[in-house]
């Protein structure tokens, strides 16, 4: 059973939500994101907004995911100023809705003053409602990106444990986690995280406060990259234990914080809202069954393989 | 309370609710009710998830009586604890200019939970004919929840819906898979055109080789001409059991010459006792 923390399902298809339901995924968190096209009106954000809360929720749930989404207004597009400030007064009517378990993913891109200015805003807002913060740190001048980061949600009060730090690497890792941040891992295939150094570095420094997530989104990614990543901790030695922790429960922990997650919402079948339940035919065609609660086995890598290698 | 329905769902919930999210609920309906800004309104809607679960409110025989009574129709028993107080803060908005807008504005940006409690308020609300074009809309979902909102044990669609929209609620009910039974006003409006829907839908089926729901004949029978009468011979004879039954049912209530001497090729059938709400 695992839980990946970070996947942009808009961008996925219906093969990939049939792959992660067979591989043991049982929940999904979806954090608001730049699309690759950048949006010029605030009217794109809201029916962004209002996707990841409802026809993507009900997608994820015709495969038998369930699908949380995470709202901010991301760095690349906080330097449009006039559109970031439109956006931010939609943010409080997102915020307030059911699954909504973050703000995010927030941060920095280039470091810009306009992404600062937005970040520090949305740091607030994250306190003022109550819920917890997911970090996208910069891919380029990251090691200084994910200190200041941190440093600025310190100096906006945010408990430490309410902050997950995304995309850390080995170079970032040992900071994110002294300073007593959530410190979450994105397993890309071919560069940045692989799953053999994810193996590495729970060993280095135990399962406390590690997340593992795909970041699958539109562009070369894997929805896989949490169950894979598990089946090779679990080749390598890692006790079931710790496994468990980085693949599903320290995320649910993390976000859990929310009150809008909860493991009831996928084990307990009373708890699964009646009128929601996982049937119909919206993206299912020809008679097909929805996928209901069809956990499979995680289907082992082949540790010479692609994903593996960074 | 401004909307006197809002005084029946606040009845059922104070018998349920604990007192300090009911206090909360009377606070933000009188909010609401003295006219606070569109945002309030929005944002107490969200909130209302914070204060009420989804337990549902298992109305007993008398309640649903009280219902029937206050709004003919209306079927409130699948409501939730949620979905009943962000009704009441529905109830609460003042029946003026901006009453439509703002029920379009907050379906907008609605989650599925939001989008399924104001779509089963809507025979509670004032001025109806303006939110019509909205129902019908909510109807294009293909969120099956959201759907059902509207189809089923909600009699807004048939006191409001003109025949096109009707006849594509219903068939789109069929599409979906969900049961027409819970469809309140079914054979009231049954009519020709879509019998011809569901005739030519069902011929559809059977030449991909698909099962079609027995429910499809109760909308057929009324209203059916020579060619639904070939059609429902053919699954009087070639039929499984629920499907004959069903076509018995159909020929039942059609005044079409050939219906009753279908039917008595086929005593066996003269038998069936069920009825429509047997197959949903
Ligand atoms: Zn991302």
């Amino acid at each position: 059973m695992y839980l990946d923390p970070h996947v942009h399902a808009v961008s996925r298809t219906t093969d990939d939500y049939q792959a992660m339901a067979a591989a043991g995924v049982v929940a999904i968190i979806e954090p608001a994101f730049w699309l690759g096209q950048p949006r010029t009106n605030v009217g794109s954000f809201q029916d962004y907004f209002s996707m990841l809360v409802g026809w993507e929720r009900f997608r994820a749930s015709q495969f038998g995911i369930r699908h949380y989404c995470a709202i901010g207004l991301n760095s690349k597009e906080a330097n449009n100023e006039a559109l970031a400030e439109e956006v931010i007064d939609l943010l409080p009517r997102y915020l307030a809705k059911e699954g909504v378990v973050a703000v995010g993913e927030i941060g920095y891109d280039d470091m810009s003053a306009l992404e600062e200015k937005y970040f520090r805003i949305q740091l607030d807002l994250a306190k003022e409602v109550d819920l917890p913060v997911m970090i996208h740190t910069p891919h380029r001048n990251k090691k200084e990106g994910t200190s200041r980061s941190m440093s600025v949600c310190e100096e906006h009060g945010l408990a430490p444990g309410t902050v997950v730090v995304d995309h850390n690497n080995e170079e970032t890792v040992k900071e994110v986690l002294d300073r007593g941040f959530w410190a979450a891992f994105t397993i890309y295939p071919h560069t940045k995280m692989g799953s053999e150094r994810m193996v590495e570095i729970v060993k280095q420094y135990g399962p406390e406060r590690i997340i593992v997530d795909s970041a699958a989104d539109w562009g070369v990614s894997d929805p896989l990259a949490v169950p894979k990543t598990a089946a090779l901790m679990k080749a390598r030695g890692l006790s079931d234990e710790a496994i468990s922790k980085v693949t599903y429960q320290n995320a649910l922990d993390a976000y859990g914080q929310s009150g809008q997650i909860r493991a009831g919402d996928w084990l307990d079948a009373a708890a699964v809202d009646p009128t929601e339940k996982f049937e119909g035919s919206g993206v299912l065609r020809g008679g097909q069954p929805p996928q209901v609660g069809k956990l499979g086995n995680t289907p082992m890598p082949d540790p010479g393989s692609d994903n593996l290698i960074v | 309370m401004t909307n006197p329905r809002a005084g029946l769902l606040r009845e059922w919930l104070a018998e349920r609710a604990v007192a300090d999210a009911l206090a909360w609920l009377d606070e933000k309906h009188g909010a609401i009710a003295d006219g606070a800004p569109d945002s309030v309104f929005f944002m107490n809607y969200s909130a209302a998830s914070r204060r009420f679960d989804r337990t549902p409110l298992a109305l007993d025989e008398s309640a649903l009586r009280a219902a029937d009574a206050a709004v003919p129709g209306w079927r409130p028993q699948a409501w939730e604890m949620m979905h009943t107080a962000r009704a009441v803060l529905l109830c609460a908005l003042p029946d003026g200019e901006a009453f439509a807008p703002t029920i379009d504005k907050l379906l907008d940006a609605a989650d599925i939970g939001e989008q399924i409690a104001a779509y089963q308020a809507l025979p509670l609300l004032t001025q109806p004919t303006r939110l019509v074009a909205r129902a019908r809309e909510g109807t294009r979902t293909n969120i099956t929840a959201v759907f059902q909102a509207i189809a089923h044990n909600n009699p807004f669609a048939r006191d409001h819906f003109e025949e096109a929209p009707w006849n594509q609620m219903v068939l789109k009910a069929l599409f979906v898979g969900v049961p027409l039974a819970p469809i309140v006003g079914l054979d009231e409006r049954a009519n020709a055109a879509l019998m011809r829907m569901l005739c030519d839908y069902a011929h559809e089926r059977w030449a991909a080789g698909r099962v079609v729901s027995p429910e499809l004949w109760r909308c057929v029978g009324p209203h059916a001409d020579d060619d639904a009468i070939r059609d429902l011979a053919r699954v009087l004879a070639q039929g499984d059991d629920d499907a004959r039954a069903a076509a018995a049912l159909a020929l039942r209530t059609s005044p079409h010459s050939r219906a009753a001497e279908l039917l008595s090729k086929h005593k066996e059938l003269a038998s069936v006792s069920r009825s429509w709400n047997d197959f949903a």
